[in-house]
């Protein structure tokens, strides 16, 4: 029953979208490869946070944009969306997108 | 049956027990129906309840467990009691309320829970066997004996609701999405006066309530609004928000759940109220609001009082009672006694004695008496035993006498010797609690409050504010002002200027406080939960076993577990566990309230998305050619595909399923055939970096991969492990069309999106699935390439021209067609893809240019046994466990380079040699058909433990080109080296197959037959 605010479509119902997973990750650079610890938390550790919870959903049913999701996973508020790659930073009066 | 077997009860009677006058029912329009085979009469307006005790009838079921005569409790949904089956045949309906069923002309009601009839029970005899019967006791008895699953069967008769019916559901279903600035859910004094105030600030309103009218409890009083009954008042504002646009009022309607983002569910009973349903129309609709604001204005329910056999039919909530006078003109009994531990008793004794029901006494347990009320109770001639209350009541299919006696100081013993009145109705109040259900469902968390003894909701969760009743204030006066306050603040919120309501003048006693009166001391047995048969001595025990908690206790005793979801036992059952434990009922807590509020039918729930629309059938453009030309087809994900082709010109009435793919097979092998593969995922990749891309996705290099060449490749997960395999051709500079497996086209677009978007966004990639866009069709076989040079005469396809792996983009027949020279089948092959819309032109071409050479279509079937002959790997090789290693492709990685997959799948346990990997597999005899998805082990005969050496993957029953089965499998490395042979076992099939392990590749190992 989530309302996910697409960047680029605006407020749609999130049965339009599918759950990818943590957003915090980052594919180690390939000059990283040597680097065990990095490929490992990257491919295989996952926090279970109780609270804020910055994730990925694409907008499959829609344009088809992964967008970056925070979400309370107690309340299942979502505090703000953004681009995959946009800070989406926390202020005194909590999330607040940054442009 | 010891005080009532010598009581006569029947049918025959019964006496007409309504009013000559009042009530909302419309006399003008009789109602006939049935209870249990007999015909009655009613009228419009009446519930089910309502038509039946105004026929005098009492005893409507048996209970859960004791098969207890039971009678009509409540008056609305929370009805623990009066569950009856409704209707007949595919409309039947089992668990229905009587008290909320509308009644309608032919309606047919049948009791449960009885057998052969409702008093003859042959299953009363749980009652006598009560004392074994409790808390438990099925589990603590038979669980852990050999044979539970023998007795369970036996149990569960016994201790059941109604029954279902087994034939489909006739009627429609319905779904609709509503927006609006504030959603009120109850349409009673609170819900109206903030309709009012919010739809006159000019705010989106949705009011909703489960009745087939406004008002709310205000319909079953006698209140007077400004001096007028206060349907004059309802009627006024229904009348106002009825011309205002932006306000719906639904009734009927029953919000059932209050979902995240104030999302609030409910069903709407469109036609529960007719025989059946209207032509077009559905029987009933979901309705999925979402809603800036939410006002919770759905009231309070009345709980019973815990006193021995409570729960005779005759016994009813008070509330109930002075409804059923008040809205139905129906007098529930000659002679009443009223309980109480509040002033809401005397509302009852009033309005039944105004009717002239005779109001033999009012028991209330409270030290303190209201003498608000003393000159009505004068007036009227009504008594009032104060710090008494009911010790125990007689009468076996229905109350005939009351036992009264007074409470000792500290409320433990009755103090005097109880004295007996006789009596047919003893309505009981032992308080409000406010319907936190919603609140609860929003994230809410409800608190107790001491001073009207019950829960009501906390710290606001959401946006969903509870007003009037369903906050815990429970004077008209306040609800009327609850409501306009919250809507105005709402508003006001939402940025409308808010409106102004003059609040109606009420014309309400003063009440005194409620003073608690968890259960009264005695004997007999005390119902908490009348639908569960949960006593208050089953609480105690529960308590004494340890099951203390209200989660607990609830599991423990079933309390609160009926299709009532205790609406009238929770809060009595959690307090006397506090008073067990000697703690506050706040520190007890209460259990969590789920959705759905009221039982809701699955059809509401599905809606349209059954049948064929429960998901897409996708059908590839030359779908109708096959139906038309003996097509069997088969389900592969969404798609249906031609399984095999029974042709009739071939062998008349003799082909069947296996000389058909027999047939298709060796058609392939010997001359050429024609398959429909539309279905594989089809993405089109463009921009300059694409290259670079496909040389990150797939395992082996792409970066020299020519234009109007193809190429095989495999696509690892991140984690090393096999993902996808499929072709992709280079058409241009920038420019590549890649193919993936039917299963995983849709995984494969969105995995490399994700890349695209997220990892690498510097890249300059699109991709887009053009699955849909194209029409894909296979011309396989010896003779393929004459067929293809008859279909472009003027096109050179001579092997040199047009090499193996070659791709090119041909006019056939003025249609743009892009050829590719792959192979599956493992003959010489030409995949030709064309616009969809020309799809089944050129199909049809094909197969008349190709008739010299008797080309012929085949199916999914011979494609697979082809696929297998040949060794190729597919989705049941492809099961996301395997190593590119595991299915011999380790040629495919790329030591030069990094790819997805490359860092992981150089770990150690996916590098071990003894990983199981692909073999082909024959059966020693020659004959056996090996079961897909069979074990692999050293020996049939070993006794468990066995250890597992590996599994068939795809099985061959006949390779048409050998002439025995085939199989391809995994089998462990170890094994491969040491033994030629395994054992397949299948033991839910009970069999087991000695197997020879051989090359995966069983035809043309060398690939000859591609490449010239
Ligand atoms: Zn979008």
């Amino acid at each position: 029953m989530l309302i996910i605010n697409c960047p680029l479509c605006g407020p749609r119902d999130h049965a339009e979208f599918t759950y990818i997973g943590d957003a915090t990750k980052n594919r180690p650079k390939s000059d990283d490869i040597s680097n065990d610890d990095a490929w490992y938390d990257y491919v295989y550790l996952r926090d279970n946070p109780k609270g804020l919870h910055e994730e990925l959903w694409q907008h499959s049913f829609g344009c088809r944009c992964f967008v970056k999701v925070v979400r309370n996973t107690v309340t299942h508020q979502i505090i703000a969306t953004g681009m995959p790659k946009e800070d989406l930073i926390l202020d005194e009066k909590g999330f607040e997108r940054s442009v | 049956m010891k005080k009532g077997s010598s009581e006569v009860f029947s049918f025959k009677s019964r006496r007409q027990q309504r009013l000559d006058d009042g009530g909302q029912i419309n006399r003008l329009e009789p109602i006939n129906f049935t209870f249990d085979g007999k015909k009655f009469t009613g009228f419009e307006g009446d519930t089910l309840a309502s038509a039946l005790l105004a026929n005098g009838v009492r005893l409507v079921g048996r209970s859960f467990k004791y098969h207890r005569p039971r009678g009509i409790y409540s008056a609305g949904i929370e009805e623990p009691n009066a569950l009856v089956a409704l209707r007949s045949g595919d409309r039947h309906e089992p668990n229905t309320r009587a008290t909320a069923v509308e009644l309608f002309p032919g309606l047919e009601a049948k009791s449960q829970n009885r057998w052969p009839n409702l008093l003859l029970d042959y299953l009363q005899i749980n009652n006598l066997l009560s004392p074994f019967l409790s808390a438990g006791f099925y589990y603590k008895t038979f669980m852990g004996l050999p044979g539970w699953h023998f007795y369970e069967y036996f149990i569960r008769k016994a201790a059941g609701m109604g029954d279902g019916t087994k034939f489909k559901d006739p009627d429609k279903y319905d779904k609709k999405h509503m927006h609006c600035d504030i959603l009120i859910v109850g349409g009673g004094p609170t819900g109206i006066a903030a309709a009012v105030t919010a739809g006159r600030a000019g705010a989106r309103v949705i009011l909703l309530d489960n009745h087939p009218t406004l008002g709310g409890q205000l319909n079953g009083e006698l209140f007077f609004l400004d001096e007028k009954p206060a349907h004059y008042w309802i009627e006024k504002c229904v009348e106002e928000l009825d011309d205002m646009e932006h306000v719906t009022i639904a009734t009927r309607t029953s919000a059932f759940g209050y979902y995240d983002s104030d999302v609030v569910n409910a069903i709407e009973s469109v036609s529960d109220h007719l025989p059946e349903p209207p032509d077009y129309q559905c029987r009933q609709r979901l309705w999925q609001i979402r809603a800036k604001r939410v006002i919770l204005a759905t009231g309070a329910t009345e709980r019973p009082l815990v006193f021995s056999n409570n729960d005779r039919p005759g016994v009813m909530l008070a509330s109930a009672a002075r409804r059923y006078v008040n809205q139905y003109a129906v007098r529930p009994g000659n002679k009443a006694v009223i309980f109480t531990n509040n002033d809401d008793g005397y509302k009852t004794a009033f309005d039944l004695a105004r009717v002239g029901i005779e109001v033999v006494a009012v028991v209330d347990s409270r030290k303190k008496i209201p003498e608000h009320f003393e000159k009505e109770l004068n007036e009227k001639e009504i008594e009032v035993i104060p710090r008494s209350v009911v010790v125990d009541t007689h009468g076996y299919f229905g109350l005939n006498s009351v036992e009264i006696g007074t409470l000792s100081q500290d409320g433990k013993t009755i103090e005097s010797n109880p004295f007996i009145v006789s009596a047919d109705l003893l309505a009981v109040s032992g308080g409000w609690s406010p319907n936190v259900h919603l609140y609860c469902h929003s994230g809410g968390k409800p608190v107790y409050n001491d001073a009207v003894e019950a829960f009501v909701p906390g710290a606001l969760s959401q946006n969903g504010h509870s007003a009037g009743a369903a906050k815990g204030s429970f004077s008209l006066n306040d609800c009327l002002h609850e409501g306009h306050d919250i809507a105005s603040t709402l508003v006001k919120a939402l940025n409308f200027e808010s409106a102004k309501q003059i609040i109606p003048e009420t014309n309400e006693k003063n009440i005194v406080p409620i003073e608690a009166l968890w259960r009264v001391p005695g004997k007999g047995k005390k119902f908490v939960d009348l639908q569960d048969d949960v006593t208050e001595s089953d609480i105690t025990l529960a308590h004494r076993e340890g099951y203390v908690s209200v989660e607990h206790l609830k599991r423990y005793t079933t309390l609160g577990m009926g299709t009532d979801q205790g609406k009238t036992s929770n809060l009595n059952g959690q307090a006397i566990m506090a008073q067990e434990k000697a703690e506050p009922i706040e520190k007890i807590g209460t259990t969590t309230f789920r959705p759905p509020y009221t039982p809701i039918t699955m059809g509401t729930l599905a809606g349209r998305d059954i049948g064929l629309s429960y998901k897409h059938t996708r059908r590839s453009a030359m779908h109708n050619w096959h139906k038309q030309n003996g097509a069997i087809f088969v389900e592969a994900g969404q798609w249906l595909r031609p399984q095999y082709y029974l042709d009739e010109l071939e062998q008349p009435s003799k082909e069947n399923m296996d000389t058909a793919i027999n047939r298709e097979v060796q058609t392939v092998r010997t001359s050429v055939g024609l398959v429909d593969v539309s279905t594989l995922g089809k993405i089109d990749i463009q921009g300059k970096d694409s290259a670079e891309f496909l040389n990150r996705v797939y395992t082996n290099g792409w970066t020299k991969l020519p234009i109007g060449k193809a190429r095989y490749g495999i696509m690892l997960r991140e984690d090393g492990l096999v993902f996808d395999d499929g072709t992709t051709s280079r058409l241009d500079e920038c420019h590549y069309f890649m193919t993936t497996t039917t299963s995983n086209a849709a995984a494969v677009l969105s995995h490399m999106e994700y890349y695209l978007q997220v990892q690498w966004p510097d890249l300059d990639v699109k991709v887009t699935s053009v699955t849909e866009q194209w029409a894909a069709m296979a011309l396989a076989g010896p003779k393929s390439r004459e067929v293809l040079s008859k279909l472009l005469p003027t096109r050179n396809v001579d092997n040199e021209s047009f090499p193996f792996m070659g791709v090119r983009e041909f006019d056939i027949e003025g249609v743009p067609a892009r050829i590719f020279r792959i192979s599956f089948s493992g003959e010489l092959s030409y995949e030709i893809n064309v616009p969809a819309d020309f799809g089944e032109f050129i199909w049809q071409r094909v197969l008349e240019v190709g008739r010299t050479y008797n080309i012929r279509p085949y199916g999914t079937e011979a494609m697979g046994i082809m696929r297998i002959e040949k060794g190729h790997v597919a989705g049941p090789e492809l099961d996301g466990r395997m190593t590119a290693a595991d299915l011999g492709l380790q040629k495919l990685l790329s030591t030069k380079k990094d790819f997805i997959g490359s860092k992981m799948m150089d770990r150690e346990g996916l590098k071990d040699k003894n990983r199981p990997r692909l073999v082909g597999l024959i059966p020693v005899d020659k004959t056996s058909r090996v079961k897909s998805g069979a074990i692999l082990v050293k020996d049939p005969t070993l006794a468990p433990p066995v250890p597992k050496l590996g599994h068939v993957s795809s099985s061959a029953y006949l390779s048409p080109t050998l002439g025995h089965p085939i199989s391809l499998g995994f089998v462990s490395g170890d094994i491969i080296e040491t033994s030629k042979k395994v054992w397949a076992v299948s033991p839910l099939h009970n069999e087991s197959h000695e197997l020879e392990i051989t090359d995966p590749i069983f035809y043309d190992q060398k690939s000859e037959r591609l490449h010239d």
